[in-house]
């Protein structure tokens, strides 16, 4: 098999990248990459296959990296506590945002996302006892910190993996089939016995706690939170770009957004200095004025011009 | 014992009563055609059965359990399923797809779901267009692939609005041919919501019932309706 070869070939690859690259720099890319990618694969579940486009999942990223910040500053236990507890903390958060939000269609659900995460935002940013405000929270270090980006290279490559695996087995489910029937109409959807109300928190409480993990992941890595940094709507856009980059409801989409955007984003900012934005502003219309479908709807275009089957990626 | 049977159900638009106590019911194993012309409240009838609406008044009884209150999904479940009026393909998915969404609600089990779906692409003859994107398909082709996204989900009870609605005369023959087979193959009990084309509804139906205004003008086996006045008259005006 082919693609079993590619596989094995990319696995050896992202297990060895450290070795390959040896600059501390290289490998701080490295990381950002791979929590992107795990960001934008967690928000493509909801957004992708569900079709149900969040604009709010810096909430869910902020309050994952708050509960490491929190457990760090509050009990004697390591930060990484928070991989477990940020999903724990943000499913009854998620649901009760689902709760309210899913009762609206299209823009105004992509509206109210945008307010969720606002309400997000402005709690951690005044309730200054559990957050420590605008100051925000320094996490004192545990275990291996500081000296190597290694060890955080394999954590946040196993977020990734994880992440991405989850998206494949779920593309290929009832559950899939089912979040992309909502998607392209939630009446249709309906009439064949698919409860969209379940199904659409079931994607949001999946793609919640994943977003979680990644803040979490953040919070251990850059040892320091704080509202504008954690629960920005900026933030929301660019996990959502990724996505949309790459190509919507499709399981490499995401991979090959946060790979493209976030390797040149990091060169353009090294080699442009100040024009960094505007390049990378250039560098999006290209994208979706080429390939309004994204990476992937570009490549199996691409593909189907030399002959061969296209082939979904996402069926 | 009927299978489905609806009483007195009245829906109101704000003033508007689209449906007007309106009573009937279906045997299993029946094919009952409601026409009625544009406007008459046909699809307000299969929204209210489907849950898609809800009911002003009455009740609506399917299999011994009552409709009234629950959701479309629920409905779906019990074992009724629907094709629209203007056909709502997935569009994004392909022919075997939107059929295999419609067999996930029998099976989680997804060999289970793609065989399920294969037997109801080789019943509906769609077998050679698996692999087709619904989005491209043309109208008669499109209406077959909601009937069958609907049948993989294993209805007892089956409403098809506006079945021959813009159909070629080839594809309304087809069509025809399909809803006698569902009945006879598969004892699956239809409705078939049609606003003319009374060839379509004479070979199909073993009883008609007229809906005018909301109201139910006239029942009873097609060559009766055809010849009673009223309905003539509802279709063609009143003489004079």
């Amino acid at each position: 098999m082919r693609s079993r070869l590619y596989l094995s070939t990319l696995a050896i690859f992202l297990l060895a990248a450290p070795f390959l690259f040896t600059a501390r720099y290289s490998q701080h890319v490295l990381i950002l990459v791979l929590l992107y990618v795990a960001l934008g694969s967690a928000w493509n579940i909801l957004g992708g296959f569900a079709g149900q486009l969040s604009l709010g999942h810096a909430a869910f990223f902020g309050i994952g990296a708050y509960s490491a910040a929190v457990i760090a500053s509050k009990t004697a236990l390591s930060p990484w506590w928070g991989i477990i507890a940020g999903p724990i903390v943000v499913l009854p958060i998620a649901l009760v945002v689902g709760w309210i939000c899913f009762r609206l269609r299209g823009p105004y659900f992509t509206l109210a996302t945008i307010a969720a995460g606002e309400v997000v935002r402005l709690v951690a940013l005044n309730w200054s006892e559990l957050t420590g405000g605008a100051v925000g929270v320094v996490i004192r270090p545990s275990g291996f910190s500081g000296t190597s980006k290694v060890p955080y290279y394999y954590i946040v490559l196993v977020v990734a993996v994880a992440t991405v695996a989850l998206c494949q087995l779920i593309s290929r489910s009832k559950l899939g089939y089912y979040l992309m029937a909502i998607r392209e109409d939630q009446e249709t959807a309906e009439s064949i016995g698919v409860d969209t109300t379940k199904y659409k928190l079931i994607a949001l409480a999946i793609s919640a706690s994943l977003t979680a993990v990644a803040g979490a992941f953040y919070a251990n890595y850059f040892l320091f939170v704080d509202p504008t940094i954690v629960l920005p709507l900026a933030l929301s856009v660019e996990i959502v770009l990724m996505a949309i980059v790459g190509g919507l409801g499709t399981v490499a989409g995401p991979v090959l957004g946060a790979v493209l955007l976030k390797v040149s984003s990091e060169i353009f900012r090294n080699e442009f200095a100040q024009a960094n934005l505007l390049i990378y502003g250039a560098l999006l219309i290209l994208i979706i004025l080429f390939m309004p479908d994204g990476l992937t709807g570009g490549f199996r275009r691409v593909a189907a011009l030399f002959g061969r089957k296209p082939r979904r990626v996402s069926a | 014992m009927f299978l489905l049977e609806v009483k007195d159900l009245t829906k109101r638009f704000g003033g508007v009563v689209a449906v007007d106590s309106l009573s009937f019911s279906v045997s299993a194993g029946e094919t009952v055609s409601i026409i009625g012309p544009n406007g008459a409240g046909k699809t307000t009838v299969f929204d209210l059965i489907t849950g898609v609406h809800n009911a002003t008044a009455g009740e609506i009884i399917f299999d011994g359990s009552n409709l009234i209150g629950k959701k479309s999904h629920q409905i779906a479940k019990a074992g009724i399923g629907r094709t629209f009026q203007l056909v709502k393909p997935l569009r994004g998915l392909s022919v075997f797809e939107n059929v295999l969404v419609g067999a996930f609600a029998r099976t989680g089990d997804r060999g289970e779901a793609r065989r399920i779906a294969d037997d109801i692409l080789e019943f509906t003859d769609l077998s050679s267009l698996r692999d087709a994107q619904a989005e491209g398909l043309p109208i008669g082709l499109r209406k077959r692939l909601e009937l069958a996204r609907s049948l993989a989900t294993g209805p007892k009870l089956i409403l098809l609005d506006e079945v021959m609605s813009g159909l070629n005369p080839s594809e309304s023959k087809q069509a025809i041919e399909l809803i006698k087979r569902l009945r006879d193959e598969r004892g699956i009990s239809a409705v078939a919501g049609v606003e003319h084309v009374m060839q379509v509804v004479m070979s199909i139906s073993d009883r008609v019932i007229v809906l005018n205004h909301g109201k139910k003008l006239a029942e009873g086996r097609p060559e009766e309706v055809a010849s009673n006045p009223e309905v003539v008259a509802a279709y063609l005006g009143k003489p004079g």
